[in-house]
């Protein structure tokens, strides 16, 4: 059995009060209720707060680039399938400068998990408005406001079928740690969108503003229904919605490669008498 | 008549069928025992525009393309505009009577519709050039009839059947065309350009990983690797663009998978940020980068050396690489293989740099030797550093043993968290976490560069061809090298003292290798497909030796030996 002492407990360069503690808590927590060990585990982030969380806990990581974690995780997937590989990075890592890779992520379906630290605002550059933010949100470096909309990444992932689609909130981190434990049992890719209050930069959607927005769906809502789901993603404002908003079971991409069955790519080198036959229709 | 090389020209409209036709006529030349020189010019549409594809062919070694037309296809009235001027005294050009009108005692105007339905006119054409070169009716019409049955299945009866009336036309037809010179090369040769190389030369290195984003000229490599990977086993995968194509690439060679990603100039630009990120945590791969003219979307399906400052200084910050420039067809394969051996064991990026030129660029390949052969097999050298294992430990060639997550040493399945695999984009301690240390931070930048002697004893070095103190030089690199060498064998033939120094890798350079044979020589002249002589200029920043002669040609086209010639 895995005990969270295993995953470790490390000082961290985040603020007091940052929604990050207690969204670092929730991940140990699910991983030991999966009882994943922690080097079976692969944690690839990107570059901003919410991308050095995998630091402050022990398992294998791949520390890159910003808004690129993705397809680092679909390489390292598909060259390694029994890794359990969990993307961890912040909302301008993975709706700003990674876009395109999430939308090719949820059309490619790995069995990967993707979690995003969202709380509206870049913490690292201090405190710029970031794909989430609300209109009208006033920074530093916006300061007659926010034009542009904001980017709904639980509504745009319910749109494009994504295979697993969940909202936690840090300040409920019990019901934050079963979601993503199913996101990490679930076979695709998964996605968990974390409202997070950012105590240093972001004055409007603060622990209060969330809380009093925040709901956990109710038990009958079955989220394997595609219309509803279509509905909930679309709540936000006065009540947001928290849960597993849709799942389905679709393909998962590895399956295509029957040969990923055999263990890890590095485990099987290219043999020489099947490189020999490669080279007969050239002649 | 005979006569010891023919350049043959297949021009026309794209969509015309005359990439199938050139290709089976290659194939049977190679077959027959031919070596042969392709030059593919083609304009960046589907159909239209004008595509042509040339095909020098010779009993004896012939390494670079030519201007000489001996004798042409023309599948369109513009092909007979274009380049009659150019036809040489002997030289003959075939069209089907119906697309041309142009009267000319050098211009075959073949009667294709009452030899065979109009469907198969490409393949009468075929049967007539076979005629023409004197090539034996049996052994084009198998390989027409191999192509068909795998590409057309059902119609390799009528294809074969108008070959042979355009074969047969040509018997009666009162024309003297050149004859081959009767090949000696023994059978079992390959029919292989540059792209199809480096992708053979990949799987046999050992990759089992390669992802990329079409962009012409490098699409080939994608498009070779698609028809072998479920057979050989390894993953390929079109990216949403190249920032993920080459990320993957690094995700996957991160967990144990060998891995290559190809591209031309526009599509690398968006690959060099993780190029940096492979040099910082310290992850192998190799990049193609085949070249065309730049800047921007430049002259997409044309050829140029253009590339090389942008490669070599490509990425932030200072880490170590190797640019391998391969000059001719074998030595894509080769050095293909060598580009994976190095990147592996200096866990650091390392590239092949071509030109749409060479990619597209059929010869005939000596069949490779598997003998010696012995793919990448990451689990041997894999090997837990320490305990707890520390991805970046320190060590005095700068290689940091690796081990793959979920794995201890030998690819063993992991049994503990003393080994765990952590790496970082950010300057890191030895156990891969990130640290604003700035002692750290100096003995990590010193490690890293210390590979730099080990990529140094590997280089492969500089091949010289003449004798020592030339009057003339010439220094090439990469698909240069095949003219340079003609030039300076044409040169020798006229009683000039003459060498070529060609260049096989450019980075990292070793001056003790070639500098006193620059400085040997009275006259050296560098030949580069570029504007501005960016190998010279590299030279000179390196040595000193300042290369005063540059050849340049930026047009588009590839560097022949007239070109050499007629500015020398």
């Amino acid at each position: 059995m895995v005990n969270i002492a295993e995953y470790g407990d490390y000082e961290t360069a985040w603020c007091p009060g940052c929604g990050n503690h207690s969204i670092l808590l929730a991940l140990k927590n699910a991983l030991v209720a999966t009882g994943l060990e922690p080097y079976n585990v692969l944690f690839i982030s990107g570059i901003g707060q919410a991308a050095k969380a995998p630091h402050y806990l022990n398992s294998n990581l791949f520390n890159g680039l910003h808004g690129r974690s993705l397809p680092v995780a679909t390489g390292a997937k598909l060259s390694n399938t029994e890794l359990t590989v969990i993307v961890e990075s912040g909302d301008g890592c993975n709706y700003g400068e990674g876009g395109n890779h999430f939308l090719a992520a949820i059309r490619r379906n790995l069995n990967i998990t993707l979690i995003v630290h969202d709380n509206q605002v870049y913490g690292l550059t201090k405190g710029q408005a970031s794909p989430t933010s609300e209109q009208g949100f006033v920074t530093k470096n916006q300061p007659e406001g926010v034009f542009s909309q904001p980017f709904n990444p639980v509504e745009i992932a319910v749109a494009m079928n994504a295979s697993f689609v969940a909202r936690g909130f840090s300040g409920k981190p019990d019901h934050l740690s079963t979601l993503i434990q199913s996101a990490i049992q679930h076979r695709g890719f998964s996605l968990v969108d974390v409202l997070q209050p950012c105590v240093s930069f972001n004055k409007v959607n603060t622990f209060g503003w969330y809380n009093q927005r925040c709901y956990i769906i109710e038990d009958d809502y079955d989220s394997t229904n595609r219309d509803m789901a279509l509905r909930k993603a679309s709540e936000w404002g006065d009540r947001i919605p928290l849960g597993i908003i849709y799942q389905n079971r679709r393909s998962v991409f590895e399956d295509r490669f029957p040969f990923l069955g055999n263990g890890p790519l590095a485990k099987s080198p290219v043999e020489v008498d099947r490189v020999s036959q490669l080279f007969d229709c050239y002649r | 008549m005979e006569k010891l090389d023919l350049n043959v020209v297949i021009a026309g409209e794209a969509g015309q069928g005359l990439v199938t036709l050139s290709q089976i006529l290659t194939k049977t030349l190679v077959r027959a025992g031919y070596y042969i020189v392709v030059t593919q010019s083609y304009q960046s549409r589907i159909r239209g525009g004008h595509n042509s594809y040339a095909l020098r062919i010779s009993h004896r070694e012939v390494v670079a393309p030519t201007e000489a037309l001996d004798l042409l296809v023309a599948l369109d009235q513009n092909s007979i505009n274009l380049y009659l001027p150019e036809l040489s005294d002997h030289g003959f050009i075939l069209v089907d009577e119906k697309v041309s009108s142009t009267v000319h005692s050098r211009v075959i105007r073949a009667p294709l519709a009452d030899l065979a339905d109009d469907k198969f006119s490409n393949s009468t054409a075929l049967g007539m050039v076979a005629s023409l070169l004197g090539l034996h009716k049996d052994s084009v019409t198998r390989t027409l009839r191999e192509f068909f049955d795998k590409h057309a299945p059902g119609t390799s009866d009528h294809n074969a059947e108008s070959l042979a009336a355009g074969y047969d036309w040509i018997l009666n037809y009162p024309v003297k065309f050149p004859k081959l010179h009767p090949s000696t090369l023994p059978e079992g040769r390959l029919t292989l350009n540059g792209n199809e190389a480096i992708a053979l030369g990949s799987i046999s290195a050992g990759m089992k990983f390669f992802a990329f984003y079409p962009m012409t000229p490098a699409t080939s490599i994608a498009t070779t690797l698609a028809g072998h990977a479920a057979q050989m086993e390894f993953v390929i995968e079109q990216a949403e663009d190249e920032i993920s194509a080459v990320n993957m690439a690094v995700g996957a060679s991160f967990t144990g998978a060998p891995a290559m990603v190809a591209t031309s100039g526009g599509g690398f630009a968006l690959m060099t940020e993780t190029v940096s990120l492979a040099g910082m945590t310290e992850t192998p791969v190799v990049i193609v980068v085949a070249q065309r003219p730049g800047p921007s979307t430049g002259l997409p399906t044309r050829t140029e050396q253009s590339d090389l400052e942008f490669v070599l200084h490509s990425g932030h910050g200072e880490f170590p690489r190797a640019i391998f420039t391969p000059g001719d067809v074998e030595q894509c394969f080769h050095l293909t293989i060598k580009a994976f051996q190095v990147a592996q064991k200096y866990n650091t990026p390392v590239f092949l740099l071509t030109d749409q030129f060479l990619a597209d660029s059929y010869r005939s390949v000596g069949p490779f030797d598997l003998g010696q052969l012995s793919p990448l097999n990451p689990c041997l050298d894999s090997c837990v550093s320490a305990n707890p294992h520390l991805t970046y430990l320190l060590t005095e060639s700068g290689i940091s043993p690796r081990i793959f997550p979920g794995m201890a040493s030998q690819c063993v399945r992991a049994s503990s968290s003393s080994e765990l695999v952590i790496a970082d984009s950010d300057e890191h301690t030895q156990d891969g976490h990130l640290t604003e240390d700035l002692s750290v931070r100096i003995s990590m930048v010193e490690k890293r560069l210390r590979k730099i002697d080990g990529l140094k004893s590997e280089v492969v070095g500089p091949e010289f061809i003449g004798t020592a103190g030339p009057e003339t030089l010439f220094v090439s690199w990469g698909s240069s090298r095949g003219s340079v060498i003609e030039a300076a064998d044409i040169l020798a033939g006229r009683g000039r003292s003459v060498a070529t120094l060609n260049f096989l890798q450019v980075w990292p350079l070793i001056p003790e290798n070639f500098v006193s044979i620059l400085e040997a020589a009275k006259d050296v002249v560098a030949v580069e497909g570029n504007a501005t002589g960016q190998f010279a200029r590299l030279i000179r920043r390196e040595t000193g030796f300042h290369i005063k002669k540059v050849i340049h040609r930026f047009d588009g086209l590839p560097i022949t030996p007239k070109y050499i010639l007629d500015r020398i």
